[in-house]
């Protein structure tokens, strides 16, 4: 993975340093809140409902057990032992003092992380594929080119105060693991005329109040030219995106309303003017960074491994464990494996200082020293030797985290909601924690399939609701809590917005309304066939009639 | 209406009301009520102060409902939430029914 040189060393102190003096300056009164405030969301540092609330940007979410280690000691030293991962592939702590927060930032430098830009209408976090370098169906690892970014974007002068928060992800693979077309850009490596390697170039898609697919703004883009080409999206964007009204501040607004095709005219001619003399990123940097992303050298280790098999066949826990969580890895003899953070009873994307601890001595024992966060709020060794997955397997069982429901209905992506957050309108992890029990039946799970059912609580839409297969939206109606379904949505290729498929739910009556709309699907579903399948094939109508058709 | 006054701790974030004795509780059971609003208008008035001194940030007035043995109602789901300070758990079902 990607260590800091000297100047990266220098230049996160010196930002530690420079909040330090900040806070030192609000608490002696020489800062006022207003004045304060942008300066603590530059690092990262929101005030939420109950406390101050702590973002940490796990860039491109690669883990090492070093960071995982001193992640669980900050939790346990100046937080209450437990953080939350989120959709974003960061970690949020929620009780951190203001005081304690400049000690915090210090302990992050020291093992290479921090929160700079985790906030603000600046470039965030770039996130990624979280199987890179170890899918099957990967065409180039991601993390270079996010890395590269990061650096790119990081205090960029130009685009410090664009218009509204900015969010890029990349995919190199073949499946979208990374959501790129609900992103302002999503990158996806692909095979060029040549059959050298290139990013096709998706703009303007997101989720929020006025959810958006993202549109391809370029079919093929040379990788010489990232740098260049994004920075005349973002220079088109930061001219003519709306600053007088929040709600119509993001880039797809100006994409929808110019149309993609005025909008990549306006980016080709100010890419055509400028880039011929900018510097896109020197080769011999670009190698350096290069160097950090090689693949771990994995030692051949046996393809087939008969103990398990045999305790597929004997031990159905196993068996189902085994079927969802462990992933082919493109290395014969190794997998990577989902360490579910949503066992029933659990909030989705918590985890505790000792889990963060024990997945960091498990990515030493089985992992390669990495550890990697998906969006989907759980933590995966991607490099795991098969021969070692039965070991992996009983640790995991004793810890209570080899919850085999990747990907299942179980597998819940879950914002804090009302619980937590200061924009919500409704609570969510306490339906999420009703769902997950009325669906705790592994069988049940099984009986379903793959199934993404994703909540927010409230339109900003941290939760995806948007893009969930089913999308639950907590609003407020009047002081009651109100969830508003959606079916339909998908994060992945052929991306699409959920729609609303009627009047909402009262908390209680939730997890019967997802019951029922899986019944539906099952009595409508063809053999093999999958929700989306099912739903775009029948259409709304079924679904209705079963939800609402006996009001 | 009955009314206190609530804010969040500036050093730790922590949420507050503003007490009958002047100082700020984390018990919103200890919260001074107004009964009307010149009085909120003047609890208001203690509260900006807070803030000039740096005790407190985003002070607001919320209207809360007063049960018969007199404990404060803080009617909202919202309020109920910052008034338990914490109503979920990491790795348990949900503590605090509201």
């Amino acid at each position: 993975m990607y260590r800091y040189d000297e100047f990266d060393h220098a230049f996160v102190n010196e930002r530690v340093a420079e909040f330090r003096d900040q806070v030192e300056r609000r608490l002696a009164g020489q800062l006022t809140e207003e004045e304060f405030r942008p300066l603590r969301l530059r690092n990262g540092l929101y005030l939420q409902l109950h406390a101050y609330m702590l973002r940490i940007a796990v860039p491109y979410g690669v883990l090492s057990p070093r960071q995982l280690r001193q992640l669980a000691m900050i939790g346990r030293k100046w937080d209450r032992g437990y953080g939350h991962f989120t959709t974003r592939q960061n970690l949020q702590f929620n009780w951190v003092k203001l005081v304690d927060i400049p000690d915090v930032l210090a302990a992050l430098a020291e093992v290479e992380m921090h929160c700079i830009q985790t906030s603000g209408n600046c470039v965030r976090n770039v996130t990624a594929d979280p199987y890179a370098a170890a899918a099957v169906d990967e065409l180039e690892d991601p993390r270079a080119w996010c890395e590269i970014l990061r650096q790119w974007s990081t205090l960029h002068p130009e685009f410090s105060w664009l218009p509204r928060k900015f969010k890029i992800a990349i995919s190199g693979a073949a499946e979208d693991r990374a959501a790129t077309a609900f992103h302002d850009i999503g990158l996806r490596i692909v095979r060029g005329p040549n059959g050298e390697n290139g990013f096709r170039v998706l703009v303007g898609g997101g989720m929020g109040r006025t959810p958006y697919v993202g549109q391809e703004i370029k079919s093929f883009l040379p990788k010489e030219h990232l740098l260049s080409y994004i920075e005349s999206i973002l220079r088109v964007y930061n001219l003519h995106g709306r600053r007088d009204n929040i709600h119509k501040a993001r880039i797809k607004i100006l994409v929808n309303a110019l149309g993609i095709d005025k909008f990549r005219e306006d980016v080709e001619a100010d890419w055509e003017a400028t880039h011929k003399d900018a510097i896109d990123l020197p080769e011999d940097e670009k190698r350096r960074i290069m160097s950090y992303f090689a693949p771990p050298e994995l030692p051949e280790r046996p393809a087939r491994d008969e103990a398990l098999a045999a305790r597929r066949e004997s031990d159905p826990a196993f068996a189902n464990w085994y079927k969802h969580n462990v992933l082919p890895h493109r290395v014969p003899g190794y997998a990577s494996v989902v360490i579910s953070l949503k066992e029933p009873g659990r909030t989705p994307g918590d985890a505790s200082s000792d889990t963060m601890d024990f997945v960091a001595d498990l990515t030493e024992r089985f992992g390669h020293n990495e550890a990697r966060v998906n969006y989907t709020q759980n933590l995966i060794l991607p490099h795991v030797a098969r021969a070692d997955i039965l070991e992996l397997y009983e640790a995991l069982a004793g810890a209570g985290c080899a919850t085999g429901n990747n990907e299942l209905l179980g597998d819940m992506i879950c914002c804090p909601g009302l619980d937590y957050c200061n924009l919500a309108n409704a609570r969510s992890i306490p339906i999420a924690k009703e769902i997950a029990k009325r669906f705790e039946d592994p069988a049940r799970q099984e009986e379903i399939g793959k199934l993404r059912l994703n909540m927010s609580g409230c339109i900003n839409a941290c939760g995806h609701h948007h893009s969930g297969n089913i999308g639950i939206l907590g609003v407020d109606k009047k002081g009651t809590e109100l969830y508003q379904i959606t079916l339909g949505g998908n994060p992945k290729d052929s991306a699409s917005v959920g729609t609303i498929i009627g009047p909402g739910f009262r908390a209680e009556a939730v997890p019967q309304a997802i019951d029922t709309i899986v019944d539906t699907y099952i009595d409508n579903r063809h053999e093999g066939e999958s929700f989306l399948e099912t739903w775009r094939r029948v259409g709304a109508a079924p679904f209705k009639e079963a939800l609402y058709g006996a009001r | 209406m009955p009314s206190v006054v609530t804010a969040n701790r500036l050093t730790d974030g922590i949420v507050v009301y503003l007490a009958a004795d002047g100082e700020w509780t984390e018990e919103i059971a200890n919260a001074r009520v107004a009964d009307d609003e010149a009085e909120t208008k003047a609890l208001e008035a203690i509260a900006d102060n807070a803030v000039r001194e740096r005790v407190v940030v985003g002070p607001y007035p919320m209207v809360v409902g007063l049960k018969d043995d007199g404990a404060i109602d803080p009617l909202s789901v919202r309020e109920r939430i910052r008034a338990a300070h914490r109503t979920t758990l990491t790795k348990d079902w949900y503590d605090v029914p509201l």
